[in-house]
């Protein structure tokens, strides 16, 4: 058995090496500053420019990670947006502990995004249209799903259904969240069920892909829109290209895994430039909307 | 083709054990060495009384009790990474085998129409225990030629497209769908994400979810992640006692928390993936019992307890009017997952009323196991 382990260690080691060599190195985080470095073109960026533009690169039109609240202001008419169950927290079902216990890093990210969960549900209008939107943050543990994300998507799918209301999704995740086990894993069954229902009622369901939209969220809630539109450049997919060069241990195509790779594949409608999204959303609701 | 680490450590375990050969479970586990020096003691006395005519009944008998005693402690008291060490075990059981021992008149019907026939994924038509209904089952393979065909039991879209299109056939001449669940993951390829693996398993769920057919989801040895939950939601969903379901492959979740696979035990236990654990979490319904040592050393008997959790699992199940099953189900599943509302600190209170009525007036935080009505 000894062996064996080590032997198993020699592969992961291996494995591990072959990864980080491999990894593309994702910048997620913009710096803070006055000035940013845009890490596509190389542009230096004015921060208050860049965020007047929808955080998108000037030049280049890179659109960056947008956190939740600041997704809902750039799509929402002013004002409008009705918050729901923004009480709602984890309770830590698996009294997880890695390096650091669950709940201190649920505090952590908590104080660092000032977001209680990964997503925010609620009632607005874009462009006067009233519909249900739901926003997940991507810096929130990735945008992960766990029992509250699935809890608040599942009812705003109701809320969409009841109200007879067309519920928009913009996703941002990187799946399932692994410190609830199984718990965040059949949340993907607890939210397709409810859209499942949304859809019986003939309600119109929108998915919003942004940056990155992959694993247990896309197999579930992502993918089932009556309509799915991407932001450009968004990486969609099921498993991470690691662990898919892991299997293949070839090359991955061109870009792989991006919204314009699904968009060739046929797994998603339109790509919409962020500037777009608003005009796009207002669209889509005025032909398929009650 | 090349194997991922996963399977190149499943090669090694069997390619180790094909060395240490005789032992009659096949491949040897840690924490079986006490058991198999027994069961080899037992041998040599065996041997021992046909060469030289000793009569050594009486000291085997003795053996073979310590044996049973120590096999009882030992497998009642297996750890979460033990468990899916014995999960993963060469001769355990596959589904192939149940169907063949408990499934009578199997017609495997196979393709999904669009692209090609998954070989990962089994469909058929059979009858079990004298119900007719549609069999959904990985296919892990035995040989490596099989294996390989079947790329271990991680299948392709077209495999979640080919189970959805047979349980839909199932639905229209109201059979009900019997699913076995038995596959490290969804296959991780280029071809799998170009055919859309997740949307593939999204509807799947979506469709399951409001399937107007009974479905019965047993995890027969390895529940891994989205590729498990892809045939995994119906009215019943149970786990054999040595089997595993979980978020992520231990492997998996110790690379990524702790940047190496050498914590895969710590993970196993941190990920709550044993039977026993799911069924307080209720994700399982039921934990369907074992013969003593696990399934592959006793191959019938885990069949034979199967069966009978899937019959009367389906005479309960058909008698319920379909629009109430649905209902049901729904139910069922928009109540999986737990948390708290209104975030204030103290202590949280258990309540099973539904949220509505719950909400604190004194702005307590109340503690929720069911669905909230926004």
């Amino acid at each position: 058995m000894g062996k064996k382990n080590q032997q198993i260690d020699n592969i992961q080691a291996d494995v591990d090496t072959k990864k980080t060599q491999t990894a593309e190195v994702r910048k997620v985080d913009v710096p803070q500053g006055l000035w940013m470095k845009c890490d596509k073109c190389g542009e230096m960026l004015y921060r208050k420019e860049f965020e007047e533009n929808l955080h998108c690169c000037i030049k280049c039109n890179k659109h960056y990670r947008v956190d939740a609240r600041t997704r809902v202001e750039q799509l929402v008419d002013p004002g409008t947006f009705d918050e729901r169950l923004a009480d709602l927290t984890s309770t830590d079902p698996l009294e997880f502990k890695d390096r650091i216990s669950y709940k201190d890093r649920l505090a952590q990210v908590e104080k660092k995004t000032g977001m209680k969960e990964a997503v925010i549900i609620g009632k607005c209008y874009i462009k006067g249209r009233p519909l249900v939107l739901g926003v997940m943050d991507p810096f929130f543990i990735m945008g992960s799903m766990g029992s509250v994300v699935g809890e608040k998507i599942s009812a705003a799918a109701e809320l969409a259904c009841e109200e007879d209301l067309p519920f928009i999704m913009v996703t941002a995740s990187g799946g399932a969240r692994m410190m609830e086990g199984m718990v965040s894993l059949v949340q993907m069954a607890k939210t397709s069920a409810a859209l499942a229902r949304l859809d019986d009622n003939g309600g119109l369901y929108v998915v919003v892909m942004t940056d990155p939209t992959t694993a247990g969220v896309a197999a579930s809630f992502a993918f089932l829109g009556d309509i799915i539109i991407a932001e450009p450049g968004t990486m969609i997919g099921f498993a991470g290209p690691r662990v898919i060069w892991n299997t293949v241990k070839a090359e991955l195509p061109e870009g792989f895994q991006t919204a314009e790779f699904m968009l060739e594949h046929g797994f998603i409608d339109r790509i919409v430039d962020r500037h777009d999204l608003r005009n796009e959303i207002a669209r889509i609701i005025d032909y398929c909307g009650k | 083709m090349r194997l991922c680490w996963y399977w190149e450590i499943m090669n090694m375990a069997e390619q180790n054990a094909g060395k240490k050969g005789q032992f009659p479970g096949g491949q040897i586990l840690d924490f079986e060495r006490p058991l198999v020096q027994i069961e080899q003691q037992i041998l040599e006395l065996e041997h021992q009384q046909a060469v030289t005519g000793r009569d050594c009944t009486a000291e085997a008998r003795e053996l073979r009790s310590t044996l049973v005693t120590l096999m009882k402690k030992t497998y009642s008291n297996l750890k979460p990474w033990e468990k899916v060490q014995v999960a993963r075990h060469q001769k355990r059981p596959q589904a192939m085998d149940y169907i063949q021992m408990i499934v009578r008149d199997f017609c495997e019907i196979n393709g999904d129409r669009q692209f090609r026939n998954d070989k990962s994924i089994i469909t058929g038509l059979g009858r079990l225990a004298g119900h007719k209904c549609m069999i959904v089952a990985h296919r892990k393979g035995r040989d490596i030629k099989e294996k390989v065909e079947c790329y271990f039991g991680c299948a392709h879209p077209e495999g979640y497209r080919k189970a959805l299109l047979k349980m839909q056939l199932a639905a229209k001449f109201h059979l009900p769908v019997v699913c076995l669940i038995d596959t490290p993951g969804a296959y991780p390829g280029i071809g799998a994400e170009e055919r859309g693996i997740a949307q593939a398993i999204a509807v799947n769920l979506m469709e399951m979810s409001r399937l107007q057919t009974p479905i019965v989801c047993v995890v027969i040895a390895e529940g891994g992640s989205g590729g498990a939950l892809g045939i995994g939601v119906g009215d019943r969903i149970a786990a054999l006692e040595h089997a595993y379901y979980s978020v992520i492959t231990p492997e998996g979740c110790a690379a990524i928390l702790w940047k190496t696979a050498e914590m895969a035990p710590k993970a196993a236990e941190c990920l709550k993936l044993t039977p026993k654990d799911l069924k307080k979490l209720k994700i399982i319904d039921d934990i369907i019992p074992e013969p003593l040592g696990g399934a592959h050393r006793d191959p019938s008997v885990a069949a034979s307890n199967l069966e009978h959790y899937i019959a009367e699992s389906l005479t309960r199940l058909k008698r319920i009017p379909t629009e109430k099953l649905l209902q049901q189900r729904y139910d069922k599943i928009r109540h999986l997952g737990e948390f708290f509302q209104s975030g204030s600190a103290a202590t949280p209170v258990k309540t099973k009323r539904p949220a509505a009525l719950t909400l604190p007036v004194t702005g307590g935080p109340v503690f929720q196991s069911q669905a909230v009505r926004v």
